[in-house]
């Protein structure tokens, strides 16, 4: 799992102060096939989209344009869902999926993930999500800090297991 | 603390009070000096400028008439830190997905090897 690539990747984050949005953009060390891929096979899904302390279970997963999925992070007896649609799977290129989390069910985000190519076998990705209101956009922004304080928690766990 | 940056963020929303926080960034001023640039009245200025003082992004003294709009510069680092932890979220993310992408490319490559074996 942790083979490393020496990493100086960015994320760069945008959060346009005048619309609901979210810009995420990040380059690869693949090409768009395998980042595309890593996206729509559940067996790959399931590596990576948790943090660490979390196990994701997927429920049901159909990507193709018209499908849906649903998966759950599990935490000891803690389970939070999340579920949406296959909008549009364009392969290696295009993927458009709606994101709904189940702890906030009139709360949906569509998500426009695009890959593009770049020399040397590298790779682009940009992530644009919309939600309705400014307000959703922040809380989902802010609900970062439960998964980082959900990481420190194990962290803690971790150091008073061992005394 | 998330309503306080929601207020942030509808402050910065608006490209006048955008304008008025980065001149605030190199010095305190009245609204008189902040409302000669632009062709608007003083009344809109101080309306900017009231969005911008409830969403703690400035504060005005209490110096008498000339009252010195001054710009809380923490109060912008904090949503800086705020975009920088989901920042890091995602980055975290992503680097589980470089780990996952160098692995699928070794187990690309070896199998590719294997077929050249095959066919040879």
């Amino acid at each position: 799992m942790n083979t490393m690539t020496n990493s100086t990747h960015e994320t760069e984050i945008v959060a346009d102060p005048s619309l609901p949005t979210i810009k995420i953009t990040r380059e690869f060390d693949a090409p768009a096939e395998r980042v595309y891929r890593a996206y729509t096979d559940p067996e790959l899904f399931v590596q990576w989209i948790g943090p660490r302390s979390v196990d994701t279970r997927i429920d049901h997963w159909d990507a193709r344009t018209g499908g849906g999925y649903r998966y759950a992070s599990v935490r000891d007896d803690f389970e939070a869902c999340f579920y949406g649609s296959f909008h549009e799977v364009r392969p290696n290129e295009r993927l458009v999926q709606t994101f709904t989390f189940e702890g906030a069910p009139d709360g949906v985000s569509l998500e426009t993930m695009t890959f593009v190519d770049l020399p040397d076998g590298r790779c682009r990705l940009v992530g644009l999500a919309v939600v309705d209101s400014m307000e959703l956009r922040d809380l989902i922004m802010s609900s970062g800090m439960d998964v980082g304080v959900l990481e420190g928690y194990a962290k803690l766990d971790e150091l008073l297991a061992r005394g | 603390m998330t309503d306080q940056l929601s207020k942030v963020f509808q402050a910065l929303a608006d490209p006048t009070r955008r304008d008025l926080v980065a001149r605030l960034s190199a010095r305190d001023a009245t609204v008189g000096d902040l409302a000669a640039p632009y062709d608007v009245s003083l009344q809109a200025v101080s309306k900017h400028l009231k969005v911008l003082e409830e969403a703690g992004l400035v504060s005005r003294t209490r110096e008498a008439q000339r009252r010195p709009v001054h710009l809380e510069a923490e109060v912008l680092d904090l949503m800086t830190k705020w975009i920088e932890r989901y920042r890091q979220e995602a980055e975290e993310r992503f680097s589980r997905l470089d780990g996952l992408l160098a692995e699928l490319e070794a187990a690309d490559a070896p199998s590719r090897d294997q077929h050249r074996g095959e066919s040879a």
